[in-house]
Order: C-alpha cells, then structure tokens, then sequence
C-alpha cells in the first residue's frame, strides 16, 4: 500500500482530513522513520498552518503551538525554565525539528518534554474540543486528538521547578529515565507535589507514591528519603535495549533523591 | 505511483525534480537530484549522515519529506567547497585526518558548518554538543573536534 500525502494550510482542515483516518506528520522524527520503514502506510496529513510555531505569552503563562520545536524553545526566553529539558532531547539536527505535539504521543523510551510538561500541571489545547490536562492525553494514545497547542504556566519560583535525564551516552542519549518535579513550597512544606516519570511506564506518568510522601513535608532528608522508597509505586516500568524494568526500579528512587536534594 | 513536481534552490542553485509520494529528502536528492553527499546511514535519524541545512538550519534528510522543501534552501556537503576553493572545515578536516572511512564526514561538516555559523568561537564542550547528533565509529571524535576548533579558534582559514 503506498503513501498518500495530503498537506493543509489548515489545522481545522488538518482534523477533518484525519476524520477519514491517516497519520498525522509533525516534525517527522518519529512518522518519517516509520514511512521509511514501509511500516506507516496509507494516508499521511500534515499541516501548514502557521500558528503552529507560534509561541505567545498569556495571562496565564505561555501558549506554545504544537509545531513548535525543540529549537524553537530553546530560542524563546519567555521559555527558560523549560531549555534544560528542551536541550537533553536529541542532538541539534533533532531539536531542529522534533516538536512539542509530536513528544505528547512519542512511544518509551521518547517523551521527555512531556515528562516536564506533566509535572507543570500543562494543558493542551485541542482543535476540536476544550483543553485538556496533558496527562489526560496520555491515556488516549492509541487514537490521539490533534492538538494545537499546549498552555503551561512558567513557575512561580523556579527553584521549584527541577528536572533530570539518565542516559548511558552523554551528551545525546536516549532516556533510562527521567525526572520532572514541581515543588511548591509554602511555609516551607510542599504543597501540590507534582513528580512525574519518564521511561518508568508506556507513557511518561506520575509517581503518585513520591508525591504523597512529600505533600504537606518540609523538603528535608526524611522526606526525600521516603519519596525515593516510594518512587516506584504503582509503576512497571518497561525492559529495552537500556535498561531492564529491574534496573530501572532499582535506580529511580536513588535518582529521585538526588533531584530532590538539589531542589532542597 | 504519484509523482510531485518539488522546486527548490540546492546549494545556491535552482532545482526541479519530481518526488515520488511519502520519499524523504535524501532519497530526491540522491535519486532524483544527483547529490551524493548525504549519505543513507540509518534512515532513522540516529547516525547524522545525511545532515543538510534547510533554511540554514540542520535536519536529518532521511526523515524529512521531500515535498515539504518546495521553495525552500537545502544546502549540502557538496556546497561548501566554493569551485577549488574548500570551505575551511575540509581543510582542516584533512589536516587533523579527520575522516577515516569517510561515511560520516559529509553530515559530520554540514553540523560543523552549522554550528560555527551560529556560534564562531564555540568551545570544546559546545562543539562535542554541536556534533552530538553525528555518529563516527572510526575516529574517536577527537580528531573531528580538533579540526573544528582549529577553524573556529583561526589555525586554518580558507
């Protein structure tokens, strides 16, 4: 079966033309490989539409349309606080075109951004239909809805934002794990812990037992202490070519801690 | 098979080609254009061989789709040699014997072009990073990073 480009100027237009079924190409990282692979087939939308390389300010935070890439963040100031987790992804040439709406649905051991943008509690703004937090999204891969753009609001303190990438090769590798946390502190404890877990799952996911160990806690070697023992609950984190499921239980709560002990 | 009409400027040069449906842009342009210099690697966009500049930004041409360079600049390894003169960075490639097999060399200087483009004085940490989307299983890197900074930092010019 052969491949059939359709290109739209529109995203709205983009949504219908996938209402027939096809696959939608963003920067191509991950659907191109497939299409070379002879292993996606059929229809293929892509869209031109030029707001989806639009990155604006909100009242609320920043709206970055979902083409945008992982360059594109890395030029944007009003992005900062997302660049270290823009930069561990891939090398220059991936950056140049992996966007953000691609990572959303990136099969393990890929999504990284996400993993952040998980933690920062984002929303993503669908083309049809109102936004949606981003973990919501995740459980929907198998038949993702096209997304425009995703809101996310820039930490309050960013010392409460902290974020970290395992990899075997440095400085481009693909995740063993990673590591978003959003620890907003009030009277010194933590409140609203969000933690969230790249490469721990089929999808990046919460560590709901991290989070409850440290809600309402003073950031502290107690508390660490028991987010790290409860990193892993509730996750069966995948076997690859990496890392086994074992080796990655074993390893994220040690580098939990370490996170943590850097955001203390 | 459909055939799309793709008009494009190669290396300063207008081009017309037809690009089959779903053919990604290292295919056109080795198939279709006659550029050989990007190299097919992996098809994966894991080695870097196939490294051009469209728009003056680096990509991996195996998973671009050919169609989406109409009107579009798509500079490659066989533009940087201006007539006998070479580009600096091939110059200084042969002195430090950066190359050895040669597979990776075309993308290996297109990322390096890339990135001295954007940043002149890189340092040896911002070039390792600049060539991390490169792979070479002959050389070690060392001798690649060397020739870069040898340009980057005036021991060879054109």
């Amino acid at each position: 079966m052969a491949v059939q480009v359709q290109t739209h100027s529109s995203l709205i237009a983009a949504q219908q033309a996938l209402g027939q079924g096809g696959t939608y190409l963003a920067g191509g990282t991950l659907v191109m490989r497939g299409v070379n692979a002879g292993e996606v087939q059929g229809v293929i939308v892509r869209a031109t539409d030029p707001e989806l390389r639009r990155i604006a300010s909100t009242s609320e935070g920043v709206r970055i349309g979902a083409g945008s890439t992982m360059a594109d963040i890395l030029a944007s100031r009003d992005l900062d606080f997302l660049h270290p987790v823009a930069r561990a992804i891939g090398g220059p040439q991936v950056r140049a075109m992996a966007t953000v709406g691609g990572n959303l649905f990136a099969p393990h051991p890929y999504g990284d951004f996400t993993v952040a943008l998980i933690a920062l509690g984002a929303r993503a703004v669908l083309v049809q239909g109102g936004p949606r937090p981003v973990e919501e999204l995740m459980r929907v891969r198998a038949r993702p809805p096209l997304v425009a753009a995703i809101d996310v609001m820039r930490p309050r303190d960013m010392r409460a934002f902290g974020w970290l990438k395992v990899s075997r090769i440095k400085p481009k590798g693909v995740s063993v794990l990673s590591i978003a946390a959003l620890l907003v502190r009030e009277g010194g404890r933590v409140r609203g812990a969000r933690i969230a877990f790249g490469a721990m799952g089929a999808h990046p996911l919460r560590s709901a037992g991290a989070e409850r160990a440290l809600e309402g806690q003073a950031l502290d070697a107690t508390s660490i202490a028991r987010a790290a023992q409860a990193a892993c609950l509730g996750l069966e984190p995948p076997t690859d070519a990496l890392a086994s499921s074992w080796y990655r239980r074993e390893v994220a709560g040690v580098h939990l801690r370490r996170l943590l002990e850097q955001m203390a | 098979m459909t055939f799309k009409p793709i008009s494009f400027t190669l290396n300063g040069s207008s081009k017309a080609a037809f690009a089959t449906e779903g053919q990604n842009l290292l295919d056109f342009l080795r198939r279709a254009v006659g550029d050989l210099s990007p190299k097919y690697g992996c098809g994966q966009g894991t080695c870097g061989a196939c490294t051009v500049m469209i728009d003056n930004v680096p990509q991996l041409a195996c998973l671009v789709l050919a169609e989406s360079v109409e009107g579009r600049a798509v500079n490659t390894a066989a533009g940087l040699a201006n007539g006998p003169r070479l580009d600096p960075l091939q110059e200084a490639f042969m002195e430090r014997f950066a190359a050895q097999c040669g597979y990776c060399t075309a993308g290996m200087l297109v990322a390096a072009r890339a990135l001295l483009d954007a940043n002149p004085r890189p340092s040896r940490e911002e070039v390792i990073e600049g060539i991390s989307g490169n792979l070479c299983r002959c050389t070690g890197y060392e001798p690649i990073i060397d020739a870069i900074l040898d340009v980057a930092e005036g021991r060879v010019q054109a």
